[in-house]
C-alpha cells in the first residue's frame, strides 16, 4: 500500500471525529422558546397560602416564573435551594418570584415548600392552564421576564447560582 | 453497605483488568506462560466480581434501597417488581454495568472456548478484551457510577421512564442489542491479535466466525424486538422511524453482515484479507459509536439518555480505536495482500464483493443522514432533521439490490459460473418469481419498487426451497433415506451453508412484511360517539364506552370497541391511556389484533371526559406478522450456523491446534 493511501486513511478519521466533538457544544433538545422575546402570557393564580398573584400586578418589576413539581427528582430538588437563596439576595431590589407546581398533588407540593423552606410565592396550577400558556414541556423550566413584561430568557433543567444571577442582573 | 461493596468491587475489578491486560502481553511477548495463565486467571475474577456487582445493584434495586440514587431515579415503591429488575438497564449507569458484565462473560467464554485452540493469539486478544473492559469499568467507576449515594435519603424514587415499564419486551430488547455490541469486541479482539502478530492467515478467521454469527444474531434480535416494542408500545403504528439511535444499531449490523460474508471469500479464495480486517475494526468501532449516540446527547433521539460527562470519554475511545487500530493495519499492510485472483465477474466472489459495496453504501447513507443535522450545524449553521424520504430514497434501491444478490450469491459457483449452470440454478426459480410478481400485480399491487420487492423476496425464497430440495433428493437417492431425514441430515452436515439459506429466508419474509405494511397501509383517525363505528378497509370499528380505573402507580382510561367484519364480530379491543403521576404524557397502549394477513391496530387518541365520546385512530397493516417471523427465522438460521459440530469440531480442532502452535515461536 503506498504511503499516501496510508495516511489519506489515517487523516480521513480526524474530520468525523471532529464533527462528533462539534456535537458537545451544541444542544439538540433545546428547542428556541418562541416566546422569548415577546409578551409573557398573562397569568392568575392562587398560591398555597391562600394569596393570589398575577402577572398584570407584577408589570414594572422583573420576574422569576419557575416551573416544577415535588415528583421532579433530582434536577427541582437541586436548584430549589439556589431559588430560595437568589429570592433572598434580590427580593430586596424589586425582583418577584413566583413558584408553579404542575401535574402534582397538593400535599406533595406542600411538603417540597415545606422541606426547602422556600419563602417566595408557590402555587398550583390544576388545570395547567400556566404551564400549558407558556408552552412548558417538562419542569423544571424558568422563564426570566423583563420590567417591560417581555420574555428575556428561558431556562430548561435545573438552574444554578450563576445562570440565576447572570439573567437577574440582565434584568435590572 | 451496597454502595460501598459495589464501588469496591469495581475498583478492584477495574484494577485486575489492567492487570490482567499487562500480563497478558508481557507473557505472550517474552514467551512465559505462567504470565498468560496469570492473565486468564485475571479474567475469571473480573467476571466474578462484574456480577457480584450486578448482583448488588439488582438487591439495591429490589430491595428499595433508595439511599442509591440509581436507583431513586430508577426505582420505586409502586413499580412492579419484574419492572424493578430490568430497571437496570434502564438508565445510563445501570446499563454500562450491564455491558462490563455481559463482556466479562464473553471474555471468559472466549478464553475457556478458544485458549487451546488458538494458543498463540489468545493472549492478544485477551489483552485488547481486558482494555476494553478497563474502559467500561472507568466510566462504572467514575463518571457514571451506579453506587453513587444521596442524601437525605428520599422516601420513594421516581421510578422508571413508564414508557419503559409499558411492555415486557424491554426485558428482551436493550440486552439483546447489547449482546450484539458486546459480542463484537470478540471478533474485533481477535483481529488485533492478528495484527499484533502478524499472524494474519485464516486462523483468526477461524475463530471469530463464529462469534460474528452469535453478535449479529443478538444484534438482529435487538433491533426485530425494538421494532416491535416500538410497534406495540409508540401508538403511531410504525416500527421504524429512522431515529439516531436505531440508525447507530443498523450500522454496525449492516457491516457486520458485509464481515460475514467475506469471510467466506478470506476462507475459500485467500482474497479481501485486508478488507476483512477493516470491516471488524469499522463494526466493532460502529457498535461504540451506538453506545456513545446514546449517551453523549449530541443529537435528538427517543432513545437518548440524558446528557453526562461520559459522552467525551467515549469519543476519545472511538478515537483510541480508530488510529490504533488503523495504523496497526497499514502498517501490517504488506502481509495482507491477497493470494488469489477474482477470475470472472460472474462469480460467487464477485457477487459477495458487490454485496459488499451494497451494505457499506447502505451503511454510508445512514451515517450520513445521522449525522447530517450536526454537520449543517457545524458547516452552515442552520438546523436540520432528515427523515424518512432521504432514507427510503437512498436505501430501497440499494436494499433490491441486496436482495437480489442475497438470492443469487449463495447459488452461484465459485471463480466462475457458466451459462449452462446459471440456467439450471435459476431458470426456474426467475420464472416462479415472475410469475408471482405478475399474481401480486393482478391482486392490486402497484408501483415499481414494491412489485421489485415482492418479486425479488420471492425469488429468494424459492431458491432457497429448490436448494433444500435438491440437496434432499440428491441424499435420499444416495443414501436412500426418507425425504425428513435426508433434509434433517443435509442441514446438519452443512450447517453452516444450509443456516445461511435460512437467513436469506428470514430477510425475505422481513422485507416482504415492511414492503407490504408501508405501503399499503390504511389509516383513519375518527371521533366517534357512543355505538357509533368506522369503517376501514374490510373493518367496522364500533365505540361502545370508556371505562377508567386506579392501578397502584397508574391511572388507567381504556376505550372499548367491537369489531365486525361484514356484520360478524370478529373482536373486542381494548386500546388505552395510563396516567403516571411523574409525567406530563398520559402514555397510550394500543390494541392490535394480528392475523397472518394483516394486523388491526387501534389507538385511543383522547376521549371526552364524560365518556360519551371518543377519537380513535385505526390501522390496517397488511402482513405485519411476518416482519416479527422472518426475524425470528433470521435468528433460528443464524444459531444453525453456530451450532457445534461434535463430529467435525474435534477433528477440526486438532488440525487447528497443530497449525496455530508452532513451538519455538512466541
Amino acid at each position: 500500500m503506498a504511503t499516501w493511501k496510508k495516511l489519506i486513511l489515517l487523516l480521513s478519521i480526524i474530520p468525523l471525529l471532529l464533527l462528533l466533538a462539534y456535537g458537545f457544544k451544541t444542544n439538540p433538545r433545546e428547542v428556541p422558546s418562541p416566546l422569548v422575546g415577546r409578551q409573557a402570557p398573562p397569568f392568575a393564580f392562587s398560591m398555597f397560602d391562600g394569596t393570589s398573584h398575577s402577572l398584570e400586578q407584577l408589570r414594572g418589576k422583573p420576574v422569576v416564573l419557575n416551573f416544577w413539581a415535588s415528583w421532579c427528582f433530582p434536577a427541582c430538588y437541586e436548584e430549589a435551594p439556589h431559588l430560595e437563596a437568589a429570592w433572598q439576595t434580590y427580593r430586596d431590589r424589586g425582583v418577584v418570584f413566583i413558584g408553579v407546581d404542575i401535574q402534582d398533588r397538593d400535599t406533595d407540593g406542600k411538603a417540597f415548600v415545606e422541606r426547602f423552606k422556600l419563602s417566595f410565592p408557590n402555587g398550583p396550577d390544576p388545570q395547567g392552564k400556566v404551564s400549558i400558556d407558556y408552552g412548558v414541556y417538562g419542569v423544571p423550566e424558568t422563564f426570566f421576564i423583563g420590567r417591560d413584561g417581555t420574555i428575556h430568557y428561558k431556562h430548561v433543567g435545573a438552574l444554578d447560582e450563576s445562570v440565576l444571577k447572570k439573567k437577574i442582573e440582565e434584568m435590572l | 453497605m451496597i454502595a460501598t461493596l459495589g464501588r469496591f468491587s469495581i475498583w478492584l475489578a477495574l484494577a485486575i483488568a489492567v492487570y490482567g491486560a499487562v500480563v497478558s502481553i508481557l507473557g505472550a511477548r517474552r514467551g512465559r506462560p505462567a504470565l498468560i495463565e496469570s492473565g486468564q486467571g485475571a479474567v475469571v475474577s473480573l467476571f466474578g466480581l462484574s456480577s457480584f456487582a450486578v448482583l448488588l445493584m439488582e438487591a439495591g434495586l429490589v430491595g428499595h434501597d433508595f439511599s442509591l440514587e440509581y436507583v431513586a431515579r430508577n426505582a420505586s415503591l409502586e413499580t412492579p417488581l419484574f419492572y424493578t429488575i430490568i430497571a437496570l438497564w434502564g438508565a445510563l449507569e445501570g446499563s454500562i454495568l450491564l455491558w462490563v458484565w455481559l463482556l466479562a462473560l464473553m471474555t471468559l467464554l472466549t478464553v475457556l472456548i478458544e485458549r487451546k485452540r488458538q494458543r498463540e493469539l489468545i493472549p492478544y486478544a485477551t489483552t485488547i478484551l481486558l482494555c476494553i473492559s478497563a474502559f467500561f469499568l472507568f466510566l462504572v467507576a467514575f463518571p457514571a457510577s451506579p453506587f453513587t449515594t444521596i442524601l437525605p435519603v428520599p422516601p420513594d424514587g421516581r421510578g422508571p421512564n413508564p414508557l419503559l415499564q409499558n411492555h415486557p419486551l424491554m426485558a428482551v430488547h436493550p440486552p439483546g442489542l447489547y449482546a450484539g455490541y458486546v459480542g463484537w469486541s470478540i471478533p474485533y479482539a481477535f483481529g488485533m491479535a492478528a495484527l499484533l502478530t502478524g499472524r494474519l492467515g485464516e486462523t483468526w478467521i477461524r475463530s471469530v466466525r463464529r462469534w460474528s454469527i452469535a453478535s449479529w444474531g443478538f444484534l438482529t434480535v435487538g433491533i426485530i424486538v425494538g421494532g416491535r416494542w416500538s410497534y406495540e408500545v409508540l401508538g403511531w403504528g410504525g416500527y421504524w422511524a429512522w431515529d439516531p439511535v436505531e440508525n447507530a444499531s443498523l450500522l454496525p449490523w449492516l457491516t457486520g453482515t458485509a464481515f460475514l460474508h467475506t469471510i467466506m471469500i478470506q476462507e475459500r479464495r485467500k482474497m479481501l484479507k485486508f478488507w476483512n480486517v477493516a470491516l471488524v475494526i469499522i463494526t466493532f468501532a460502529l457498535t461504540v459509536f451506538g453506545t456513545f449516540l446514546t449517551r453523549s446527547g449530541i443529537l435528538s433521539s427517543v432513545h437518548a439518555f440524558s446528557d453526562s460527562a461520559v459522552g467525551p470519554l467515549f469519543l476519545g475511545f472511538i478515537g483510541l480505536i480508530l488510529f490504533t487500530s488503523f495504523s496497526l493495519l497499514v502498517y501490517r499492510s504488506d502481509k495482507l495482500q491477497a493470494e488469489g485472483d477474482l477470475d470472472s465477474l460472474v462469480s460467487r466472489e464477485s457477487a459477495f464483493l458487490v454485496n459488499n459495496l451494497l451494505l457499506l453504501g447502505f451503511a454510508f447513507a445512514v451515517l450520513l443522514g445521522t449525522l447530517f443535522p450536526l454537520l449543517s450545524e457545524a458547516v452552515r449553521g442552520v438546523k436540520v432533521s432528515v427523515g424518512e424520504p432521504f432514507f427510503n430514497t437512498v436505501n430501497v434501491p440499494i436494499g433490491l439490490g441486496l436482495i437480489f444478490l442475497m438470492a443469487i450469491g449463495p447459488l452461484i459457483a465459485w471463480r466462475h459460473a457458466s451459462l449452462e449452470s446459471l440456467r439450471k440454478t435459476f431458470a426456474g426459480p426467475l420464472l416462479l418469481a415472475i410469475l408471482g410478481t405478475g399474481i401480486c400485480g393482478f391482486l392490486g399491487v402497484r408501483g415499481l419498487y414494491p412489485l421489485l420487492a415482492f418479486g425479488l423476496s420471492l425469488f429468494t425464497a424459492i431458491t432457497v426451497f429448490q436448494e433444500f430440495a435438491r440437496g434432499a433428493m440428491t441424499r435420499r437417492r444416495n443414501t436412500g433415506e426418507g425425504y425428513l431425514t435426508a433434509l434433517s441430515k443435509l442441514t446438519t452436515r452443512s450447517r453452516r451453508r444450509y443456516g445461511g439459506l435460512i437467513v436469506h429466508l428470514g430477510v425475505a419474509l422481513v422485507v416482504i412484511g415492511i414492503t407490504a405494511s408501508s405501503v399499503f397501509k390504511l389509516e383513519q383517525e375518527v371521533t366517534l360517539k357512543q355505538g357509533e363505528s368506522l369503517q376501514l378497509g374490510r373493518y367496522q370499528v364500533r365505540f361502545d364506552e370508556l371505562s377508567a380505573w386506579q392501578e397502584p402507580h397508574r391511572f388507567v382510561v381504556q376505550g372499548n370497541f367491537t369489531i365486525f367484519n361484514s356484520n360478524h364480530k370478529v373482536a373486542e379491543m381494548r386500546p388505552a391511556k395510563r396516567f403516571y403521576p411523574t409525567e406530563q404524557q398520559p402514555i397510550g397502549t394500543v390494541d392490535v389484533r394480528s392475523t397472518a394477513r394483516e394486523d388491526l391496530y387501534l389507538v385511543l387518541s383522547s376521549f371526552a371526559q364524560d365518556g360519551t365520546s371518543a377519537t380513535v385512530k385505526a390501522l390496517v397493516r397488511p402482513l405485519v406478522m411476518w416482519i416479527w417471523v422472518g426475524g425470528w427465522v433470521m435468528v433460528v438460521g443464524s444459531l444453525i450456523a453456530i451450532w457445534p459440530d461434535r463430529r467435525r469440531a474435534v477433528a477440526a480442532d486438532s488440525v487447528e491446534e497443530y497449525m496455530a502452535w508452532q513451538p519455538g515461536r512466541s
